[in-house]
């Protein structure tokens, strides 16, 4: 269920919040984005001096350095009419974690709190603000397509609904379910360092599912998650690999006649 | 018990490469999970969450009114014939317990199971005061005669396979050797019926205290909390005072929800309701009965932002859903509780420095405040506790650093770009090279690449051959 009470976000100019890992590791998740927004005529701008959310200091305890952060987001987005990331947990940060962070402080409160009313989680964007499911997209061959629904989206934004509808939107791609999809891969940032046998054994089950299951590629909406379980794929010398679900939907998007 | 919670990471360590384990852990906290799943949703998703709110809402409502509702109780269950006792520390409910035993020359004791006797370590006390104690709960008895501690709320040997058990029960019982677990549970059921009889006092835990009835509400499973209630001449009751729900209401909702949350029934075998020590008219029943309301740390956590803790049921349902708690099984945890809540409870009970590792022990995916049948928010006061230990300095310095390292390049566009940039050809000059934290990823995973222009660059690029148009 989409949370009540958001203004819609029809019509309004989308500031893209890539993440700073998208950023630096998979900008092309982020041109998909920008590739999917503009068919459905939605006009995009890039906030250039934007980087993180702060959510590593966050999750770390640190919530001076996560303010200061988080401080350099709502500059960057400062006048955003609605802000949208390829992120549950990014996006969580902005709309659960900054409106505390900043409580009680009259001059950033205020900014925080209209950031984390405007801030919308890229399938979120699509399916609950402008209500589209279906965007004419079509793979080459027919794929089954599993999912892992990332933690944050799934339990704090209530994510999950929205990438199968979109899923299913596509011809030629079947959602098939994998085992225990709602179970943590093991990522948790700071987590997967600082722990990193547990981080691993949680990885191993997640790539036992994925592997033991039909999909045939499985998505994800947050690429931190993404990278945790590629690299355990990759090491475990399995064929499948988690993509964004921003890549798919544009890959079936290539070579499709734009709507009019 | 020694607290070893500092200890978390190298004992995860230890517990992940013992297969054998492994497995039953991940069976156990599994079929938990599902049944609980399947408990919650057999009138729909609504419903169960209803049932959950309705709980929440119970606990939060006695919790608010906690001093009051122990006074309520206390008055009750002294009218009904029972001694009331009060603990500040685990000192000194040790003290009452043995107090108790000489005043009635008591020798054998029978316990049910109980975490809070775990907690207060009342067995090492009355065997050292040379007092025969025996766990009657079919798991707390195996953990008894292996010399070992609970590893789960519920399911106390859930990280023992059948087959270690019944080498165990031979060697220790001189079972005679078996592959059926209804022979094994046959064989300790014999060994435990002439010990209750033969048994002077029982002591079990309290699931609720209802403050209307002065009643204690028991839930179990096996019988042996009904026969360690009944069969002795004496039962001495040690419960948490954050065990006190306003009324019978209250505990028939809060009856309903433990056993689905925890076991996925909607009732456990035996529901009891103890009122006091035997009238004259009855049949049978202790002679004697005694309410130990126990402290021990639990007012100072009522003073703090961590109250909402205290209306933890004990069902274990956060253990069994925790993706840790499943890779690590309870033991690791260094004390008591394991799982999400023992991760919130430890440092709090024994102090944060004595349990440093332990709110960092969660990848906060929130799975245990989803399954959780009062909602009580781990997630976040795991949060609150590692900014807690940021604060009080037990945070690791290292990561201190590389965390203000990290921020600083986050605070301005420039440090940030130039951070990327320094990122990427670090990992070009470094090659396979994997020093530190990254060594520690690559255990596990293949470390990815960064790209070769940020989307920032690709951005900007763009932009100029637009304008170029
Ligand atoms: S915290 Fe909640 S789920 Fe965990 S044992 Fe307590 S009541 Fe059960």
């Amino acid at each position: 269920m989409a949370e009540p009470n958001r203004e819609s976000p029809k019509g309004k100019t989308v500031s893209l919040f890539v993440t700073c890992i998208v950023d630096m590791m998979y900008p092309q998740t982020g041109m998909s984005v920008v590739t999917i927004l503009e068919r459905l005529g939605v006009k995009v701008i890039f906030p250039m001096a934007q980087t993180c959310c702060g959510q590593p200091a966050f999750n770390g305890g640190n919530r001076r350095e996560a303010a200061r952060v988080a401080k350099q987001f709502l500059r960057a987005f400062d006048g955003a009419e609605v802000i949208v990331t390829p992120s549950g947990s990014c996006a969580t940060m902005v709309r659960h974690e900054f409106p505390t962070l900043f409580a009680g402080d009259s001059f950033w409160g205020p900014r925080a709190e209209r950031a984390a009313s405007i801030t919308w989680e890229f399938s979120e964007y699509l399916v609950d603000g402008l209500g589209v499911t279906d965007l004419g997209g079509r793979l080459d061959t027919p794929r089954k397509v599993g999912l892992h629904d990332a933690c944050h989206g799934l339990r704090l934004l209530k994510l999950g609904r929205q990438a199968r509808a979109l899923i299913g939107g596509i011809e030629n791609a079947e959602v098939s379910e994998v085992p225990d999809c709602d179970v943590c891969c093991g990522f948790g940032g700071l987590f997967a360092v600082k722990m990193p046998d547990v981080s691993g054994s949680m990885l191993q089950d997640k790539v036992n599912s994925i592997t033991g299951s039909e999909a045939d590629v499985v998505v994800t909406g947050d690429a931190s998650c993404l990278t945790q379980i590629n690299g355990g794929l990759a090491r475990s010398e399995s064929a499948v690999r988690c993509v964004h679900l921003a890549d798919l939907l544009a890959e079936s998007l290539e070579g499709q006649e734009a709507p009019k | 018990m020694k607290v070893e919670s500092n200890n978390f990471i190298e004992l995860a360590s230890i517990a992940i490469q013992n297969t054998e384990q492994q497995a039953a852990v991940r069976r156990g906290t599994r079929n938990g999970y599902l049944n609980r799943l399947a408990a919650f949703t057999q009138f729909g998703y609504e419903h169960g969450q209803h049932l959950r709110m309705q709980a929440a809402a119970a606990k939060r409502r006695a919790l608010k009114s906690l001093p009051d509702l122990l006074e309520e109780a206390e008055a009750r269950m002294t009218e009904n014939g029972i001694t009331v006792l009060w603990a500040e520390d685990a000192a000194e409910a040790r003290h009452h317990v043995q107090e108790i035993a000489a005043r009635h020359h008591v020798k054998r004791i029978v316990k049910s199971k109980s975490m809070l006797t775990e907690e207060i370590e009342l067995n090492d006390v009355l065997q050292g005061a040379g007092l025969d104690v025996v766990e009657t709960d079919l798991g707390e008895y195996i953990v008894q005669i292996g010399g070992e501690h609970p590893s789960h709320i519920v399911a106390p040997i859930i990280h023992k396979s059948k087959e270690s058990i019944r080498d165990l029960m031979v060697e220790k019982l001189g079972m005679p050797f078996t592959d059926s677990s209804g022979e094994m549970v046959a064989f300790a059921r014999q060994r435990l019926r002439p010990i209750y009889l033969d048994a002077d006092m029982g002591i079990s835990g309290g699931n609720f205290v209802v403050a209307e009835t002065g009643t204690i509400g028991l839930v179990t499973n096996e019988g042996n909390g009904r026969l360690c209630t009944s069969a002795p001449r004496v039962h001495v009751v040690l419960v948490g005072i954050e065990k006190v729900v306003e009324s019978v209401e209250d505990y028939a909702l809060l009856t309903q929800v433990l056993p689905r949350a925890g076991t996925g029934q909607h009732m456990t075998v035996y529901t009891s309701m103890i009122n006091g020590p035997r009238r004259p008219d009855d049949p049978d029943g202790p002679e004697a009965v005694y309410v130990v309301l126990v402290d021990n740390g639990r007012s100072a956590i009522y003073a703090t932002k961590y109250a909402e803790v205290l209306t933890c049921v004990r069902c274990g349902a956060c253990q069994n859903a925790c993706p840790v708690y499943r890779s690590t099984g309870g033991g690791a945890y260094g004390w008591v509780y394991g799982g999400p809540i023992g991760a919130v409870l430890t440092p709090l009970y024994v102090g944060l420095e004595n349990a440093k590792p332990l709110p960092y022990a969660s990848s906060l995916c929130g799975a245990c405040k989803q399954v959780c049948p009062v909602d009580i928010d781990l997630p976040r006061m795991l949060l609150d506790l590692r900014c807690d230990m940021e604060v009080r300095g037990y945070g690791s310095r290292v990561y201190g650093v590389g965390l203000w390292v990290w921020s600083f390049t986050q605070r301005w566009p420039w440090s940030y770009r130039l951070a990327a940039w320094a990122a990427r050809v670090g990992q070009r000059i470094m090659g396979r090279w994997h020093p530190g934290p990254i060594g520690a990823w690559a255990k596990y995973r293949d470390v990815p690449t960064f790209a070769p222009k940020t989307f920032h660059q690709l951005w900007a690029e763009r932009e100029e051959v637009m304008s170029r148009k």
